[in-house]
């Protein structure tokens, strides 16, 4: 990325740094795994966070968050045996917050063109580093009117139980909706065309939407 | 798409043929419990508008499964979400009419379908200018009979085209029979496209009627007093009801045939040898004379008989006692001074119509014996008519529309080749004599009869088999049949044939109310008399 390129994605995503919450740092064109800057302070299962990409910005669901020590040889122990509360083990061991990272990872689910969405996988997937930020309610709502992305997520191949991050993610939008119930029965809708085969996967996942 | 056409939206077309019908999937926003057979649906095609009819409503799931592990439908968001998508309801459509398109196809006015509609085309609830294109309005040739199941809109039948052919009114007893006929016969009436001679039986077309409820209702007579003559055969009887007749009827035995006889060979309970020897006798004693001589014959005279004419003594004593039974039917005189058939063809000449009351000889022999004889000699009549016409020689007569009612005991593929009937039936309007049938048990008429049918207008029937025998030779039978057999027991019925573009299942149009009089051209007496001053104003001004 030129100095120049560098400098629109900056302008283009001005005004929403408050809503930064990390930055990529594995790529795939289907997922992306990117690690929160505070620890502990990851988006919840089924937020709708996006990134800058090509040629607009990459919109993705959390699915997984994890935390772990940065090293993979070392592994965490516990050290709170003889104090109070969570807080003190980081006041006393002050290296703790450098040696532990959050990562979560995310389902690409479309990409934004102008002022309107494409529901499926970007030609090309964000690059290392970009920053990623957690969408503002009305962007999700403007993302959320159509559910075409749905077919992405409930066809997804991860290790988390998929139906649970539809469902989350489902719930989480409808809050954004002025009518959260309608905005569900729509959805809930466009889950029994995707599932007509499946019906007992259907029933479960409807059982989560309430 | 505004409002009122998402409204109206029903589904869209999925798959089907011209001649199974259409399937269309409703939408979710659409309860199969709203949908009814025999209604209306516009399904708009790519290049045409079809106008069909719904045949069946069905219940559908997207996988087996459902059905084997339901939903938890208690939960009403579940419930909502699965309505329309993994469970759905499904129309079949019977596509009959395409309305409009190009140009030449809006002059032309609906067209029976052809094809069907394009894949997915959006189904709507027919529209009330739809229901009106298709079987138009009310003019000087086309009668209101009734309207579609929820609608307002009237259904018209097209009278001059329904005189051209013989009818049949069918259903089972107490589902409106005669309530219809006496409609058809007012819009007959009405519209000056037929001069009707009715067999009424039950005495219940002329003066008065009953309804269930036990109301009276007006007959023809007290609608049109100019234009209908009551004749009765039991003058008595017409005089306890108060009925003023125009004229007694009276038959001489030197009218009745042995054809007429042959008639009643079931209901006299006369072997086939007995029929042979009518013919037989009225060989040696000559047409007029046969009957009377051979009540009049005694013991003795008989045995000389029977032996000169070398037939056996049983044949004769079946038939014997068989003509017997004639002798209680007080209408019938060794002679008469006038000509009844004459007296009834100077009154349908003159476009009077004419109903002929049994009064109390309400039994089935005496109807096959008057209704045969009367029609055998006025059709006659109408055969030279219709010669001399094409000879050039006279105008052709008015169409002349014959009602008889418990028409299998005519009709039946036993009798259906020797009675007058039967003939009627099969040559149609050639002599301008076409019949009114009416029958609780259409699948005793003989098929080929039924087949000549044009216009058939039938209340609910449950049989299997008079459902068959009415919809024969129909295209779309067996979804007419789930229509038919599903009508209610009041004021229903489905019209199909000639005289209505496609079938239709109609809520017969009012008919007992003084307001429903009013709308048949029934004038109170104050405003008759209102009327024929003015008629003389206008013409002595």
């Amino acid at each position: 990325m030129d100095i120049k390129e560098a400098k629109d994605q900056k302008s283009k995503v001005k005004g929403s740094i408050d809503n930064r919450i990390g930055e990529v740092i594995k790529a795939g064109s289907a997922e992306l795994t990117a690690q929160c800057y505070k620890l502990d302070e990851a988006p919840p299962l089924g937020c709708l966070v996006k990134t800058q990409g090509k040629p607009g910005d990459i919109y993705g669901v959390v699915y997984d968050v994890e935390t772990q020590s940065l090293e993979p040889g070392r592994r965490v122990v516990a050290r709170g045996e003889k104090l109070e509360s969570k807080e003190e083990v980081f006041a006393t061991n002050p290296q703790l917050s450098r040696l532990l990272a959050t990562d979560f990872k995310v389902l690409v689910v479309g990409q934004a063109e102008g002022k309107s969405w494409h529901y499926y996988l970007p030609p090309r997937s964000a690059s290392i580093h970009s920053f990623v930020y957690a969408c503002r309610p009305e962007e999700v709502r403007g993302f959320t009117q159509s559910l075409d992305f749905l077919s992405l997520l409930v066809n997804a191949r991860i290790l988390v139980p998929v139906d649970e991050v539809v469902g989350s993610c489902l719930r989480y939008a409808s809050l954004t909706h002025t009518d959260p119930h309608e905005f569900l029965i729509k959805a809930g809708k466009e889950l029994a065309r995707l599932l007509s085969n499946d019906i007992n996967r259907l029933n479960s996942l409807l059982k989560r939407l309430r | 798409m505004t409002n009122q056409e998402e409204q109206n939206r029903l589904g869209v077309v999925v798959s089907g043929s011209l001649t199974r019908g259409v399937e269309v999937r409703l939408d979710g926003s659409v309860s199969v419990e709203n949908m009814a057979v025999g209604r209306y649906v516009a399904i708009e095609g790519a290049q045409h508008r079809f106008f069909g009819m719904i045949t069946d409503v069905s219940l559908e799931t997207v996988d087996p499964n459902v059905a084997v592990t339901p939903p938890d439908v208690s939960d009403p968001f579940i419930a909502q979400v699965i309505n329309g998508t993994t469970t759905y309801g499904k129309l079949e459509v019977l596509p009959m009419l395409t309305i409009g398109g190009d140009a030449a196809s809006i002059l032309e006015g609906p067209q029976p379908a052809k094809t069907v509609p394009v894949h997915f085309s959006v189904v709507k609830v027919a529209s009330q200018r739809d229901v009106e294109v298709v079987f138009g309005a009310e003019d000087e040739k086309r009668f209101y009979v009734g309207t579609p199941l929820d609608m307002e809109t009237k259904v018209c039948l097209d009278v001059a085209e329904f005189v051209k052919r013989s009818n049949g009114v069918f259903g089972k007893s107490g589902t409106g029979k005669t309530f219809l006929t006496r409609l058809l016969l007012v819009g007959l009436l009405q519209k000056n496209a037929a001069v009707s001679l009715v067999f009424d039986m039950h005495s219940e077309y002329g003066w008065e009627g009953k309804t269930e409820k036990g109301f009276k209702v007006k007959g023809l007579k007290q609608l049109f007093p100019s234009k209908v003559a009551i004749f009765t055969l039991d003058e008595e009887s017409s005089k306890r009801r108060r009925v003023n007749t125009d004229v007694v009827v009276r038959i001489g035995y030197n009218e009745i045939e042995p054809e007429d006889v042959e008639l009643l060979r079931q209901t006299l309970n006369l072997t086939e040898a007995s029929v042979q020897t009518v013919y037989q006798l009225a060989r040696e004693f000559g047409d007029s004379k046969w009957l009377e001589t051979v009540l009049n014959l005694n013991e003795d005279e008989g045995k000389q008989l029977i032996s000169r004419l070398n037939i056996h003594d049983s044949t004769y004593r079946n038939l014997r006692r068989g003509l017997e039974n004639l002798r209680r039917f007080s209408f019938l005189v060794t002679h008469t001074r006038e000509n009844s058939v004459q007296r009834i063809l100077d009154y349908l000449d003159r476009g009077i119509n004419v109903i002929l009351e049994f009064g109390r000889f309400d039994d089935f022999a005496a109807y096959i014996l008057v209704a045969n004889l009367l029609s055998r000699r006025i059709y006659a009549k109408y055969r030279e008519n219709a010669e001399r016409e094409m000879g050039g020689e006279v105008a052709p007569a008015r169409p002349l529309v014959i009602t008889i009612e418990e028409a299998h005991r005519f009709l039946n593929p036993e009798l259906s080749s020797h009675t007058i009937f039967g003939r009627i039936a099969r040559e149609m309007r050639k002599y301008n004599v076409t019949l009114l049938i009416i029958d609780q048990r259409p699948s005793g008429i003989d098929a080929e009869v039924m087949s000549q049918l044009g216009t058939k207008i039938t209340c609910l029937l449950d049989d299997e088999r008079d459902l068959d025998s009415v919809l024969t030779g129909t295209s779309g039978k067996s979804e007419l049949k789930s229509v038919l057999s599903k009508l209610e027991t009041k004021q229903q019925a489905l019209i199909f044939g000639h005289a209505v573009p496609m079938p239709v299942v109609i809520k017969t149009r009012e008919y007992g109310s003084p307001e429903s009089y009013k709308e048949l051209g029934f004038l109170e007496a104050a405003e008759l008399k209102k009327k024929t001053q003015q008629d003389m104003d206008d013409l002595f001004a």
